[in-house]
């Protein structure tokens, strides 16, 4: 990195959070504080749901892993249009109906405040601990390969989101959400065409010979992570239970000038996510075939942690693999040239024999690199920490691109960084205002100014949280690990309530709070029963219908079962 | 306790006022339509290269 790139860093970071503070800083009525402006429009709306949802993650590892295991992964958005249309058809217009600022208002609106509080209690229990990784996975990555400090990264990070997003509330993560967008496209997009200029007009029937094109999956094996089967019905529930029922997106848009701007911000998403994410896996793919044609491609891409154990005192041993993979990689180059010869001259038994070649090669080269890695988290365990895919792109990054794009493309990660950040801080302050604070402290709830000052003190208080986890989870990995797990395993019941409460209008609170728990239990013992007899583990995915049918249909039988709940004359039906 | 309600008079049905759809019914077709437009292609893409 030179000055050129500090400048376009630093500018754009600190340009977009500097405005986005100042135009906001007068905010004190409750709902803009709380919903965003009055006046936001759908593409505002839009692009504020879009950037809650992709984090850095999606920037900067998404590439890696398609460059390492293909572009299946796309399927996982199949069920993301249809879940958008669900949400905006019926979710949407009763959050709006009520005029409530959470989620689980509603829920205690619907049935009881019990129920309301289960739902806002995991929501901020889950959310709060995922807004600490939000800032911790990405900054590990960037501070290793700039060689920054890792505390100071994940400070400063921490810090700018707290700033605004305390100052402006939501109608600051809409205002700098949009340009922070902004600056993400055209910074994939520089990186995309650089990228092209770099290639070869085959480069794509490469990435296929090499099977990093397979975008579609129909076989209907339920153990099988990312199939057409899985990205539909799993891929649905997930997404209307991200979209539905996790303050972080229905904040993004449950406020807005009509009905309409919310609506037409979620149709946005439904049309645009699925090409969206189609371009970063490309980018992956692409990125693979690239550094198949280098010379001097590396075994591992995680350089810095690999070049400390070549200077150190098992360096013979980490020189030995580097020559292997230098040999294997010079004979899959030889295989790649001979199968794309075979293949312009339309040789069709030729291309067939130097595909079979090619894969031979392809797997050799991968069992060195496999052993790479061992050996490199047996000499280091630190570098378990991270996957070697998080490396591929910013490696790509650092080592390709001109000056000045390489600094855009890190105001990218930190973009992204900031804006899933924001919209997390702001939902967690929300959530603990509305649904916490004020039940604990129903008198106070009248008093407005009152109100988004609490507001306000509860989101710093959640940034600093999260800051302070983040520091202190590289002493826990293990701990990151449980909560992805948690947080793929705990929205499934969730969803349930939320079905049960727009469509099955004669289940009552009680019923549907007890479905949920043993929903919930449902759920954790199919998991916890996959990782102990690997022979019956599902795709992640289907544990999302399975949970969310659950909740419903305990809900029933507990109803059927139950003595009818008299409701509280104050509280009104939806 | 409950915040202040929205306005009343938002009726769920309004018009999309987005040119060519007259219903919301008729935007929901169309994502739906790109949806599977974009899984075909994805289909296609995969035949063709991988």
């Amino acid at each position: 990195m030179n000055a050129i790139d500090w400048l376009v860093l630093l500018g754009t970071i600190l340009g977009i959070v500097a405005y986005g503070t100042w135009r906001t800083r007068h905010t004190d009525n409750l709902t803009t504080y709380l919903k965003g402006n009055s006046t936001t429009k759908w593409g505002t709306i839009g692009l504020s749901v879009m950037a809650t949802q992709a984090s850095t993650i999606t920037y900067l590892s998404l590439p890696g892993v398609a460059s390492e295991n293909g572009i299946a992964f796309i399927q996982n958005y199949f069920g993301l249009p249809l879940a958008l249309i669900v949400v905006c058809a019926v979710f949407l217009p009763i959050y709006r109906k009520l005029g409530v600022y959470t989620a689980y208002e509603y829920l205690g609106q619907r049935f009881d405040q019990k129920t309301r509080l289960l739902g806002a209690g995991l929501f901020v229990l889950q959310r709060g601990l995922q807004a600490g990784i939000t800032i911790y996975a990405p900054a590990i990555i960037l501070a290793t390969v700039l060689g920054w400090r890792l505390d100071v990264t994940i400070v400063c990070t921490g810090l700018l989101a707290i700033i605004y997003t305390v100052t402006g509330g939501s109608a600051a993560v809409h205002l700098t959400q949009k340009w922070q967008m902004a600056v993400i496209f055209g910074g994939m997009v520089t990186a995309f065409v650089v990228l092209l200029t770099k290639l070869p007009a085959d480069a794509l029937h490469i990435a296929g010979a090499m099977g990093k094109l397979n975008a579609v999956d129909f076989t209907p094996d339920p153990k099988l992570r990312y199939t057409v089967w899985t990205g539909i019905v799993g891929g649905f529930f997930l997404s209307l239970s991200y979209f539905g029922t996790d303050q972080s997106q229905v904040q993004r848009y449950i406020g807005g000038a009509r009905l309409r701007e919310g609506r037409l911000g979620l149709m946005f998403n439904a049309v645009l996510k699925i090409p969206m994410q189609f371009f970063i896996v490309i980018l992956g793919a692409l990125l693979f075939v690239f550094y198949q044609l280098q010379p001097g491609t590396p075994v591992l891409f995680n350089q810095i942690v690999w070049q400390q154990q070549i200077n150190g005192p098992q360096g013979a041993t980490f020189r030995a693999i580097e020559e292997k993979h230098a040999a294997l990689h010079a004979d899959k180059q030889t295989k790649i040239r001979a199968w794309v010869a075979a293949h312009e001259r339309g040789d069709a038994p030729a291309e067939v024999a130097a595909r079979a070649a090619l894969t031979a090669a392809q797997k050799a080269s991968l069992a060195v690199r496999n052993e790479a890695r061992d050996t490199l988290q047996a000499a280091d365990p630190a570098a378990k920490k991270t996957k070697d895919s998080d490396y591929v792109f910013i490696s790509f990054i650092l080592t390709q691109l001109p000056h000045g794009v390489i600094g855009l493309l890190l105001a990218v990660m930190f973009s992204s960084a900031l804006s899933s950040k924001a919209g997390e801080l702001n939902a967690l302050g929300t959530t603990s205002t509305i649904d916490l604070w004020r039940h604990f402290r129903p008198l106070a709830a009248h008093d407005e100014v009152r109100n988004v000052r609490v507001a306000k003190w509860l989101t710093a208080l959640w940034g600093f949280f999260a800051i302070g986890f983040a520091l202190f989870v590289s002493s826990a990995e293990n701990l990151i690990e449980a909560l992805n797990i948690v947080a793929s395993i705990f929205y499934p019941a969730l969803l349930g309530v939320f079905v049960v409460a727009f469509f099955l209008k004669h289940v009552q609170g009680s019923a549907v709070f007890w479905a949920a728990i043993a929903a919930q239990i449902v759920v954790l013992a199919i998991f916890f029963f996959g990782k102990a007899y690997p022979a019956w583990e599902i795709g992640y995915l289907w544990l999302n219908p399975i949970g969310c049918a659950a909740c419903v249909l305990f809900s029933l039988g507990l109803q059927a079962v139950m003595p009818l709940e008299m409701k509280p004359l104050s509280v009104s039906e939806p | 306790m409950t915040p202040a309600k929205k306005p009343e008079t938002e009726p769920a049905d309004e018009a999309p006022d987005v040119p060519g759809f007259r219903t919301w019914r008729g935007v929901y077709g169309f994502v739906f339509a790109v949806f599977v437009a974009v899984v075909v292609a994805l289909t296609l893409f995969t035949r063709a290269f991988a």
